[in-house]
């Protein structure tokens, strides 16, 4: 069983179908003992980080999430849920995250060329860094494949972390993993067959 | 890098899919969820379904087609038609829609936009003008294209952006149905203003028009078109193998 971690932010019907097309079992859930119960936890999140931060702590599933990824469940975090996985986020002041991944989230506006569009909106192909194995999170996708991007913010300072980046003047991070902990910026959940075999690749971890 | 879209439009009246030539002569076409499956599988980067029903029950069964639809299709959904409050927004983004596209609703109520771009983020709010020259001005037409409301297209598109609206769709009224191209000139004028994601929409009679629209216009990231989809005279597969053989970014 797959539980999808429900603190009231963000809208689940979409991830929640995308799972179940693929034949995952899906629990959306805010008690700590489903979470515990669940082969894998998926930590989404929209909106603005210090809302979500917020919310996650006062429901105390940040340390639910946290207890459960200490003990090596796999954990995958989507557009904002990935970003709460960095120490910090600087999104309308200064906001810690969960501490899973090494680095920061930044404001893309000042890395971006002038003429390009923020929020990073639309489908973007993703790059694997060379010279180290692509992820198994990406086991079933080419080198180019297109996902879907919605945000403003994004991961920076993430090192070996880096799973893939998406070109939009610099190289921004799209994916990151440490461990057993995976985190993606874009939406599987909506970037068509591509999306659904990086959730069948998480469900076979 | 990021792909220029491409988007069908399925209008959907008492459960059917629909398109009117200059919003005229509505035409049953198919399903909207097989279309939308259809389509997906073809490569269609995004879907719009847009309610024009006015009953009720019409509304309950768009409602329901929608979360039908998201259930099974895994493609950004935006939804249209009959927006006129906040408790409109909510209704549609629970059954699955991504994002919300405001036009009468927004011409009768301005505060609509900020408000719902506070609650649900400005990638959230997609701002639909329907504009027509007159009297050398670009000019806002309400209800379907019906009626001026003697507003400036222009004006009323860039405080809309001001106000958190995260997308334009644009779409001519003098170019809507007539398969001559899109509305260059226009597009241009909105481009030229705004610096969110513009999508033009009304005159893409060939893969021809949308080479032309991203080729002369490289600030619009999206073409949207209904019928020359719903009718096969422009198959998504073809047109994306078009772009991509002339340059353009494109989701193969």
């Amino acid at each position: 069983m797959l539980a999808i971690v429900d603190y009231g932010v963000g809208n689940l019907f979409s991830l929640g179908c995308s799972l179940k097309a693929i034949g995952e079992e899906v629990a959306v859930t805010g008690d700590e003992a489903v979470l515990a119960a669940a082969d894998r936890i998926i930590l989404p999140g929209v909106g603005a980080f210090g809302d979500a931060a917020n919310a996650l702590r006062a429901s105390g599933l940040d340390r639910a999430v946290l207890r459960q990824a200490e003990a090596g469940k796999p954990l995958l975090g989507i557009c904002l849920g990935m970003q709460l996985l960095f120490d910090y986020s600087t999104e309308y002041g200064h906001h810690h995250g969960l501490g899973l991944i090494p680095g920061s989230v930044q404001p893309i506006r000042p890395v971006v060329p002038e003429g390009y569009k923020v929020p990073h909106i639309g489908w973007n192909a993703l790059h694997f860094p060379a010279r180290r194995p692509v992820s198994p999170l990406f086991r079933y996708l080419h080198e180019g494949d297109c996902v879907y991007f919605v945000h403003s913010y994004a991961g920076t300072d993430c090192g070996k972390s880096t799973i893939a980046t998406a070109e939009y003047g610099p190289e921004l991070t799209a994916a990151v993993a440490k461990d057993n902990v995976y985190g993606a910026q874009f939406h599987p959940e909506k970037s068509g067959q591509v999306g659904l075999n990086i959730l069948k690749a998480f469900c076979e971890l | 890098m990021i792909t220029k879209r491409i988007i069908p439009c399925l209008d959907v009246k008492d459960g059917r899919v629909v398109k009117g030539t200059n919003f005229q002569e509505l035409a049953d076409v198919s399903s909207p969820v097989e279309l939308a499956r259809y389509y997906s599988g073809c490569g269609a980067d995004e879907l719009v379904f847009y309610d024009i029903t006015a009953s009720a029950e019409g509304r309950a069964l768009f409602t329901d087609i929608l979360r039908e639809t998201a259930s099974s299709v895994f493609i950004p959904l935006t939804v249209g038609g009959g927006v006129r409050t906040l408790d409109d927004f909510d209704r549609v983004l629970k059954c699955g829609a991504d994002k919300v596209s405001v036009n009468s609703g927004a011409i009768r109520d301005p505060s609509l936009i900020p408000q719902a771009a506070q609650r649900y983020g400005d990638q959230c709010v997609v701002l639909s003008v329907d504009a027509k020259r007159v009297d050398g001005q670009f000019r806002v037409f309400a209800k379907g294209g019906r009626e001026d409301t003697g507003m400036d297209a222009i004006e009323w598109i860039k405080s809309g952006v001001k106000n958190g609206a995260g997308e334009i769709v644009l779409n001519s009224i003098d170019t809507d149905g007539v398969k001559g191209g899109f509305d260059l000139e226009m597009l241009q004028a909105v481009c030229d203003v705004v610096d969110v994601p513009v999508i033009a929409s009304g005159g893409a009679g060939g893969i021809r028009d949308f080479v032309t629209l991203f080729r002369t216009l490289p600030k619009v990231d999206a073409g949207l078109a209904a019928s020359i989809f719903h009718f096969g005279q422009v198959k998504i597969p073809d047109l994306k193998r078009a772009l991509a053989a002339e340059g353009i970014p494109t989701r193969l």
